[in-house]
């Protein structure tokens, strides 16, 4: 029998569609819907309307506003070859809320910008995302490491301190000043090298472009906050060097994003974990020692993810380790004419551990500074030795690693 | 060797016209039928250039049909309509007034202002006027007629003068506008016109609008081609979708004639063409 629907007066104009294409989803095939309407205008719309959607129509000459509707097949041929992105969600969610099924090993470009599992209509654009395999970008803990990174996000405003008093002598105040350009030229790397490959990752990998996307906040916050330090009782910045930039510029010219997430991740930001824990403990004033207590938490997350997605590669790409490697000593090379870290920061790092002039506290400084070199080698030699990397060659590498630290 | 390339008209009414027939061209190139297209700022002058040999086929306005269809009389090169849209079949005009005007009848329009489209659109201006005409209210005489001419010789293809028409109702500048039955319904939803605030006064028969159009002397076997081409094409297929999605249709329908008596009768009464196709209405700019 074929259905009816009186919509009373509800025109067009306040939603009278939405009820008929309500009750035409309900018309059996060769089938057709009386509707009966009292707005004024309705015939003249309902014609309008049934023509665009390649309805045909037939209206009473007995009865006004009492209209056939027999619905063409233009909205089931819309849907003819849809597809949905990636699995739907029935299999049981693993902690996270991430099934692992539902996560396909290759991202069709098809699917654009589609919601994971939404049902994506035939014919759409392509969007070209270079990044568009698990393995390429993948981390098994990817949903966790953004479920920990948005419950730790802090605002500079309320999570440091500003008015705490402090007084430094004019030459520690200086190399607090000249440490802070430094970092803050670093982390403007560590924005924007994420930054680049993030446009390139297929959208299906939803939690991989919402932990980039956030990792990269984390360093707007970490600039916003060494360059408030800087600024606190000075009004000139430090020194950039040729160097430092150049060890940095190696980092955007790295085209795969597993190698450039092993040298910017593991080794660099992992070598700033440390450094940024050497400034909590031996920073001469309380600002600067919040400081680096939060942004380090932050950067061992970077870190964290780095990892997970290096592990995760190597399981289905072994050959990636020498790849890394050779990245290592590659970039060794480019850099061996050049003079590393900056004399300026190098020395501003004693200073600022010294804390004042006397030789004992200078000399102070400096063990501290070669404890913190220490360090960062050590931790360099075991995140690679987690990463399947033999101890001799992890040794080896750890030592190749840039003198810019980052 | 000759150039066996099918070349067809179309008039550059908007920038998406591009879009749209380099679309097709790219399908029937494809599909074996070289295929071009020549775009034209007026249809004045595709009708011109099917007669002249410049095009082998024309996608006409119903007007443009019509100055078609006359000339080839005139000429004895009969022309025929091959295809056409779903959505150009059966259209209907509207004369809306505002809701609290006070205008309940046809002849209540006596005196008033009535906005119409472009000179030259057969939905905003030819067929409502005449159809006002046949009503016993003679435009100019028994009302004033206020033309929202919006780029002439594109025969009322551009939505802006019906849109400007019904602007100037709501601004009081109007008593009445004239419309294509769809743009009622989309100027309601989109509100430049508010809801409940107009009605339709009245609503032409229905008419047809678009169409292939050919000459006796095209190339039989190519038009043939792309006949069946185009009847083939489908909506379902993802590839030819957006294609018909802009060109605004769901499916070609065979090309009929049957649907053009009430533009001819307006074209006559306004004086818009002769019976031979030539354009006498004065003011006529394109």
């Amino acid at each position: 029998m074929n259905p009816s629907i009186d919509i009373d007066d509800l025109g067009f104009e306040r939603g009278a569609h939405l009820l008929i294409k309500h009750a035409l989803r309900g018309v059996a095939p060769g089938g057709r819907l009386a509707v009966s309407c009292r707005a004024p205008d309705f015939g003249v719309h309902l014609l309008g309307w049934c023509r665009a959607q390649g309805h045909r129509l037939e209206l009473s000459a007995q009865t006004p506003g009492l209209a056939w509707i027999t619905p063409g097949d233009a909205h089931a041929n819309r849907w003819h070859g849809a597809e949905r992105a990636g699995a739907p969600t029935p299999s049981s969610p693993q902690a996270d809320g991430v099934a692992a099924s539902d996560v396909a090993d290759h991202a069709a470009p098809a699917w654009g910008l589609a919601a994971r599992g939404a049902l994506v209509e035939a014919g759409g654009p392509d969007f070209g995302f270079a990044l568009d395999t698990k393995r390429a970008i993948w981390a098994d803990d990817v949903a966790h490491l953004y479920a920990q990174a948005q419950a730790q996000q802090w605002n500079p405003d309320d999570a440091i301190d500003w008015t705490q008093p402090f007084e430094l002598p004019d030459e520690v105040e200086d190399a607090v000043v000249q440490v802070m350009t430094y970092l803050i030229e670093n982390e403007n790397a560590a924005l924007l090298v994420p930054a680049r490959f993030l446009g390139q990752v297929h959208p299906h990998f939803r939690e991989v472009t919402q932990l980039l996307a956030i990792q990269i906040a984390d360093e707007a916050r970490h600039i916003e906050v060494f360059t408030r330090r800087a600024q606190l009782k000075r009004r000139r910045m430090g020194v950039s060097t040729v160097g430092g930039q150049a060890s940095l510029k190696t980092l955007f010219d790295e085209s795969e994003f597993a190698v450039a997430s092993f040298l910017l991740s593991v080794l660099g930001e992992g070598t700033f974990v440390s450094l940024l824990r050497f400034l909590q403990e031996h920073a001469p004033d309380p600002v600067t020692r919040q400081i680096a207590r939060l942004t380090a938490r932050d950067e061992a997350r970077h870190v964290a993810f780095g990892m997970a997605h290096l592990e995760y590669q190597l399981q289905h790409d072994p050959e990636l380790r020498g790849r890394l490697a050779l990245a290592v000593q590659s970039r060794f090379d480019t850099l061996a004419q050049t003079s590393g870290l900056n004399e300026e920061v190098f020395d501003a790092l004693v200073l600022l551990a010294a804390g004042g002039w006397s030789i004992g506290q200078i000399a102070s400084g400096f063990d501290k500074v070669q404890a913190l070199k220490q360090d960062m080698a050590g931790g360099r030699q075991m995140r690679m030795k987690r990463l399947g990397f033999e101890l001799g060659e992890a040794k080896r590498l750890a030592a190749l690693h840039t003198r810019n630290f980052m | 060797m000759a150039d066996k390339t099918l070349v067809m008209g179309a008039v550059a009414y908007a920038p998406k016209v591009v879009t749209i027939w380099d679309g097709f061209k790219e399908y029937f190139a494809g599909h074996d039928l070289a295929f071009d297209y020549v775009l034209f700022s007026n249809y004045e002058r595709q009708v011109q250039a099917l007669f002249d040999g410049g095009i082998d086929v024309a996608w006409n306005s119903p007007l443009a049909w019509i100055r078609a269809e006359r000339i080839g009389r005139a000429r004895g090169q009969p022309v025929r309509a091959i295809a056409m849209r779903d959505t150009d079949c059966d259209l209907t005009s509207v004369i809306v007034v505002r809701s609290d005007a006070g205008i309940k009848t046809v002849a209540d329009l006596k005196g008033k202002r009535v906005g119409v489209g472009a000179i030259d659109s057969p939905q905003a201006t030819l067929i409502p006027l005449n159809y006002l005409r046949e009503q016993g209210l003679k435009p100019g005489t028994d009302f004033t007629v206020r033309r929202f001419d919006v780029l002439g010789g594109k025969h009322g293809d551009h939505i802006g003068g019906e849109r400007d028409a019904a602007q100037a109702l709501m601004a009081g500048e109007l008593d009445a506008a004239c419309m294509i039955d769809g743009n009622h319904l989309l100027f309601v939803s989109e509100g430049t016109l508010p809801a409940g605030r107009t009605r339709v006064l009245a609503q032409t028969p229905a008419y047809d609008h678009c169409n292939f159009t050919v000459t006796a002397r095209a190339p039989g076997a190519q038009i043939e081609q792309l006949h069946r081409l185009l009847m083939s094409m489908s909506y379902a297929d993802a590839a030819v979708r957006p294609l018909l999605d802009l060109e605004g249709l769901k499916a070609w329908k065979q090309g009929r004639t049957s649907g053009y008596a009430l533009l001819e009768k307006a074209v006559d009464a306004a004086r818009f063409y002769d019976t031979q196709g030539t354009i006498v209405e004065p003011e006529y700019r394109y």
